[in-house]
């Protein structure tokens, strides 16, 4: 037997290509990995300036109706009950046993409709384990593959959607906080677009329909070009995401992990009720027998499911790993005991067969000097 | 040009270019372009033992790590300390500054093995240039 996986492309597959990006797959999707001048300079360009990423292979799902708020609360870790409407909140869905199903954004877009962005490769989990959760009555509607989803994130990336995108309700998108949300029209599209993004930087995330996608692309490339902005694949967007030690679903988190251990237990609302919560606040008051840290790695890159050696034993393992283009070191995030856990704690990598010197230190690897508007 | 005249190439995409008995070696332009940003590369010091088609060195780019073979045996004489200290010369100068190591060749016959430019060109399926 033979199972040949055809791969989905987003509504930007042609773009991609008319732009020279290498196509990989990725969760089920052809992607673009990077374009021609490559993931550094495009990791710079977003530090420095700004990107555009198409990342319409994430899943969106609504919640709708008197009740949806509520209902979500209880299924995400985060204070998902306290958001007015237009905010968003990082959380994680975990399960009874108090580790993580998967990590999600929450955006209250109208009074009683939840908007929330799931994983790709975790979509079809989510969506059968927040339906087994939530109350009848409730209604959950996956609309993954009828919304795309282009972020720009950057310096400039506030200045260059303002320039071809404004609020329905008036105003101008660079008062929007972060982790607001507002409905908008984008080179004339109505969409969702909301101040949040995986990179570091300031940026935007923008929810448009699938069969609209293609203008908004277009016009911020057009209208970007020449202040720097760059279109980015998937190579930089692991690297900016893990200089700014933002956790990846299936490397620092899965069902094996605790957000506790994963030192993301400040997405962990304990006070109130949720899936999980009993078992997380358990592990909580135990205290992790193990945790995440930052390793600059002296003399090799370390990679994902690399040991981590102290005194000639394995006593952990690397999460994720590459070299930061802006921090200029070889960095990684890993699973160590909580006794090696310490900032200066000396350690190793086993990279082919050798164990490359390596030394706990804080994260961020990198985080950005200006802050963006307060809450 | 992406594939030098001059040069002699393996299957896996090194090259090197024959001096008397020296042979420096690095990696091609198609490689360093599939690699994307070098960021780091291993390689054996000098007076080690290299045997042809057998693993040389590690070159990682931000993605990956790849084997480098050696194109031809013999015993390093040389490492390139320039691109242990600045990896991107591989992706900017494959076949100049970005050369990788010099080896003592042991046997000239082992040149025979390798790709002539054209063949080498077929095996990357880049078509020749005209005229040529």
């Amino acid at each position: 037997m033979t199972a040949v996986e055809t791969l989905r492309r987003t509504p930007l597959y042609a773009e991609h290509v008319a732009l020279g990006a290498r196509m990989v797959p990725f969760a089920g999707w052809e992607m673009p990995l990077q374009y021609p001048t490559g993931i550094v300079a495009e990791h710079r360009a977003v530090r420095g300036q700004a990107g555009v990423f198409d990342l319409s292979h994430m899943g969106e799902v609504y919640v709708r109706g008197a009740r949806a708020l509520d209902a979500v609360d209880r299924l995400v870790s985060s204070d998902v009950a306290g958001l007015r409407v237009g905010q968003a909140r990082y959380g994680l869905l975990c399960n009874e046993r108090g580790t993580i199903v998967d990590d999600v954004i929450v955006y209250r877009v109208e009074p009683e409709t939840v908007l929330i962005c799931v994983n790709a490769s975790n979509r079809e989990k989510d969506v059968a384990h927040m339906r087994a959760h939530l109350d009848r009555g409730v209604g959950l509607d996956d609309v993954s593959l009828e919304t795309a989803l282009i972020a720009v994130q950057g310096p400039r990336a506030a200045a260059i959607l303002a320039s071809l995108a404004a609020p329905v309700a008036g105003g101008s998108l660079e008062s929007v906080a972060p982790f607001g949300v507002v409905g908008a029209n984008v080179a004339g599209e109505r969409a969702w677009v909301a101040r949040t993004g995986y990179t570091g930087e300031d940026g935007f995330e923008i929810f448009v329909a699938w069969d609209r996608a293609s203008r908004p692309w277009t016009r911020l490339l057009a209208v970007g070009r020449d202040r720097g902005l760059a279109p980015i694949g998937l190579g930089a967007r692991d690297t900016l995401r893990l200089e700014a030690r933002l956790s990846l679903y299936g490397n620092e988190i899965d069902e094996t992990t605790g957000p506790i251990e994963a030192g993301l237990g400040w997405t962990c609302k304990l006070d109130k009720e949720f899936i999980g919560r009993d078992a997380i606040a358990a592990a909580k008051e135990r205290g992790p027998s193990r945790r995440v840290v930052g390793l600059v790695v002296d003399g090799g890159v370390a990679r994902h499911g690399l040991a981590v050696v102290k005194d000639g034993r394995e006593v952990g393992v690397v999460t994720s790993g590459t070299f930061g283009p802006t921090v200029g070191k070889n960095v990684a995030l890993a699973y160590v005991p909580v006794a090696l856990s310490k900032i200066g704690t000396e350690v190793a990598v086993r990279i082919r067969e050798r164990e490359v010197p390596a030394r706990v230190v804080k994260t961020p690897f990198y985080s950005r000097k200006e802050k963006v508007g307060a809450e | 040009m992406s594939v030098p005249d001059d040069l002699r190439y393996s299957k896996e995409h090194e090259w090197v270019r024959v001096d008397g008995d020296i042979a420096t070696v690095g990696i091609t332009h198609f490689a360093q372009e599939q690699l994307g940003d070098v960021v780091f590369v291993e390689l054996p010091g000098q007076g080690s033992a290299v045997k042809q088609f057998a693993s040389l060195g590690v070159v990682e780019s931000v993605k990956a790590a790849s084997d480098v073979y050696a194109p031809i045996s013999g015993e390093i004489t040389e490492r390139n300390m320039k691109v242990i200290e600045k990896p991107e010369l591989v992706n900017q100068e494959p076949y100049g500054n970005g050369w990788l190591v010099k080896v003592r060749v042991a046997d000239k016959g082992e040149v025979g093995k390798l790709l002539s430019p054209a063949d080498y060109r077929a095996h990357i399926g880049e078509t020749a240039p005209s005229g040529a």
